[in-house]
């Protein structure tokens, strides 16, 4: 249980760290409007659209676990769908076009829709059903109902606590480039982990059908 | 792919000044009447260097007849946003459009020394995709490399207006047209941005038929050539506000916005205004209430010549037009150069105040009835034109074609390819280097220059000075 919530944290921070989830934007529209504030609402705006991402993925999940009896089922079909992601991503190394006709004062659909496209939401799936599988066997079998509010509520805490994780890492490296390291530190902290990231989906996916039973 | 951003590429305008200074220029090589191919030359530039100020490498196009003119990267500075999703492309290839063959020619320049053509689009396929003709600015963006054209469909390039469109960054592969509401814009030269402020400006020279077989009088007399700069909303594609100089001012060419992003103003160079023949810059800027506003903040007058002296063209109106082919503005946004190409100076304005831009620096060189000489006592051909600062703004670099058949109209008797170099003094001021001179192999002009690293008029860049 433990490894689990400290999964979605620690895939937090490494969303957050990835300059590509946003965060020099924020160091941006602080320089664009000479104010600390707009580093904050930048922060903000880039921390609700992931925020709706996630939830947007993991709510459909919170309906489909309710069917129990076909919980091992759709961990593996969870698994599947990150893994295919994953290699696809592999295979696809382009970024998906669409986003770059986001206009930069909307950040955070910008923040929704570059979630979405890179698998984020999704690779938080098979992290959710496991945590989701070991509360559920806590409860005993509890009416679906009940059921299906839990797994709900464990849906939006692990959106919020991922998204959390990701804002406070991408904030401190912002917070960082603002107050004292400069511009010139973006170039020198960014590094291309569309492999590692492809990778880090399949990984989570094999894991996934591994642990389904 | 990088596995880390290529490192030409600098957050903010300042960052790029202070990077490592150009070793090499990129140099169109055009053959006038296409009894040649048209190429690009690499000039050393670095003054440690025992072969600097000479041609050290040639890339030949396998075609004639294309007429190269502008050009530019694959990859800049603008990559350093998340919003665009390629950060790790290489600042490598060289895009090269033929003005007149409407052939586009990618060139790899890892490896100056050894530059070599990696793709070529044909003619056909421009057409077939765009139903544009004629590829003119090259500027890479939010959605990949951005063409501008100067003509539309069919034989002579009329069939529809020109504009712009968009090549995929990685694969060059064209996509296709950018607008989706281009309102009044019916004429296209120049383009360029404000990538976080989300606009375009684009300019107008005119339609393939007023330019491609020498300037046509009749249609300038009567004004008939672009006069007008249009703003665009950049990533919805549409042109929002269309501004009008007054028909009087022909050929609004080069657009220049200020290179910090936080700034909102930027320069428009008019080659001629036919009430007084003049040359013009205008500042434009957005207001408070979010419209594009303009001044004209220099004028430069013609200079009195016996008619005897002028060129055909030119005999009727006494006197030498400055003619303001092309300006660039340094990264520092301080100095802004004006190329006159008929009176034969390249003139600096200090534009620290964008509004009062002062005379700052100097030089003569060429000119029509007059050809003054490079202080090295070499010829200089035609007058300055296309004008390219290296990113500390310390030098100043530029050659001397305008256009094939313009060339022969405006000076009738010169021939020949030069590209020269100036040295910015300290509080401004332009002195040409004598040791600086290349002399392009014969039959060849020369047109527009790249820097090794990106220059003053190809990185867009997305994080404001600090």
């Amino acid at each position: 249980m433990a490894a689990l919530w400290g999964a979605v944290i620690f895939s937090g921070f490494y969303h957050g760290v990835n300059p590509g989830m946003g965060w020099p934007l924020a160091v941006s529209a602080a320089l664009f409007e000479h104010r600390t504030a707009a580093l904050l609402s930048a922060l903000v705006a880039l921390a609700i659209g992931h925020l709706l991402a996630m939830t947007a993925i993991l709510l459909p999940f919170t309906m489909m676990i309710a069917l129990v009896q076909w919980e091992a089922e759709i961990r593996i079909g969870a698994g599947v769908l990150v893994i295919t992601l994953g290699v696809y991503l592999l295979w696809n190394r382009r970024h998906p076009r669409f986003l770059a006709r986001v206009k930069p004062s909307k950040l955070g659909l910008w923040s929704f829709l570059a979630a979405l496209a890179h698998g984020a939401g999704l690779m938080l799936v098979p992290i959710y059903l496991g945590i989701c599988a070991i509360a559920d066997t806590d409860a005993g079998h509890a009416a679906a109902g009940v059921l299906m509010a839990s797994n709900f509520n464990i849906a939006l805490a692990v959106a919020a606590s991922h998204t959390l994780a990701m804002t406070v890492a991408g904030g401190a490296l912002a917070a960082g480039m603002y107050f004292w390291l400069g511009l010139k530190f973006l170039s020198k902290s960014w590094f291309n982990l569309d492999v590692v990231w492809a990778l880090s989906l399949i990984l989570v996916g094999v894991i996934a059908v591994l642990s389904a039973k | 792919m990088n596995l880390r951003p290529d490192p030409t590429f600098h957050a903010t305008p300042q960052l790029a000044m202070q990077a490592p200074t150009e070793n090499y220029a990129f140099t169109v090589m055009l053959s006038p009447d296409g009894s040649q191919s048209d190429g690009i030359a690499v000039v050393d530039v670095n003054p440690k260097s025992d072969t600097y100020g000479q041609i050290v490498h040639q890339v030949i196009a396998p075609y004639q007849g294309d007429e190269f003119h502008h050009f530019g990267w694959n990859a800049c500075s603008s990559a350093l946003s998340p919003l665009t999703g390629h950060a790790f492309l290489e600042r490598r290839y060289l895009i090269v459009p033929g003005i007149r063959s409407s052939r586009i020619y990618v060139i790899d320049v890892k490896e100056p020394l050894e530059a070599k053509i990696h793709k070529i689009i044909e003619p056909e396929e421009v057409f077939a995709k765009t139903g544009y003709s004629r590829p003119h600015t090259i500027h890479c963006g939010p959605e990949g490399i951005y063409v501008s054209t100067l003509g539309g469909g069919g034989e002579d390039g009329t069939d529809g207006p020109p504009g712009i469109f968009i090549m995929d960054c990685e694969t060059f592969e064209i996509i296709g047209r950018y607008e989706m509401d281009r309102g009044k814009q019916d004429k296209h030269y120049d383009f360029w941005w404000n990538l976080p402020q989300d606009y375009m400006v684009s300019s107008e020279w005119g339609l393939p038929p007023q330019f491609e077989n020498g300037v046509v009088p009749e249609d300038l007399l009567s004004n008939k050539y672009g006069h007008s700069i249009h703003f665009w909303d950049l990533r919805a594609r549409k042109n929002i506000q269309t501004m009008d100089f007054g028909e009087n001012h022909q050929m609004a060419l080069e657009i220049r916005p200020a290179h910090d992003p936080a700034k909102s103003y930027g320069f428009c160079g008019v080659v001629v205004d036919t009430t007084n023949l003049q040359g013009a810059i205008f500042t434009w800027w957005r207001d408070d209430d979010g419209v594009w506003q303009s001044k004209k903040t220099i004028t430069i007058d013609p200079r009195p010549e016996d008619a005897d002296n002028l060129p055909e063209l030119l005999k009727g109106f006494g006197a030498v037009p400055p003619l303001v082919t092309d300006i660039d503005l340094s990264l520092d946004d301080k100095y802004l150069y004006v190329a006159c190409w008929g009176l034969g100076e390249m003139h600096q304005y200090d534009v620290t105040d964008p509004m009062n831009p002062k005379l700052a620096g100097k030089v003569e060189l060429g000119g029509i009835a007059r050809g003054t000489a490079h202080p090295n006592g070499k010829p200089f051909a035609y007058g300055p034109q296309m004008v390219e600062i290296s990113r500390d703004g310390k030098r100043v670099y530029w050659t001397n074609s305008l256009y094939s058949t313009w060339d022969d109209q405006f000076y009738p008797d010169d021939e020949g390819g030069q590209m020269v170099m100036a040295h910015v003094g300290e509080n401004g001021g332009l002195t040409l280097d004598n040791d600086f001179y290349v002399d392009f192999p014969k039959g060849l002009r020369s047109h527009q220059i790249r820097l090794e690293g990106g220059d003053c008029s190809t990185d867009s860049f997305c994080y404001p000075n600090v």
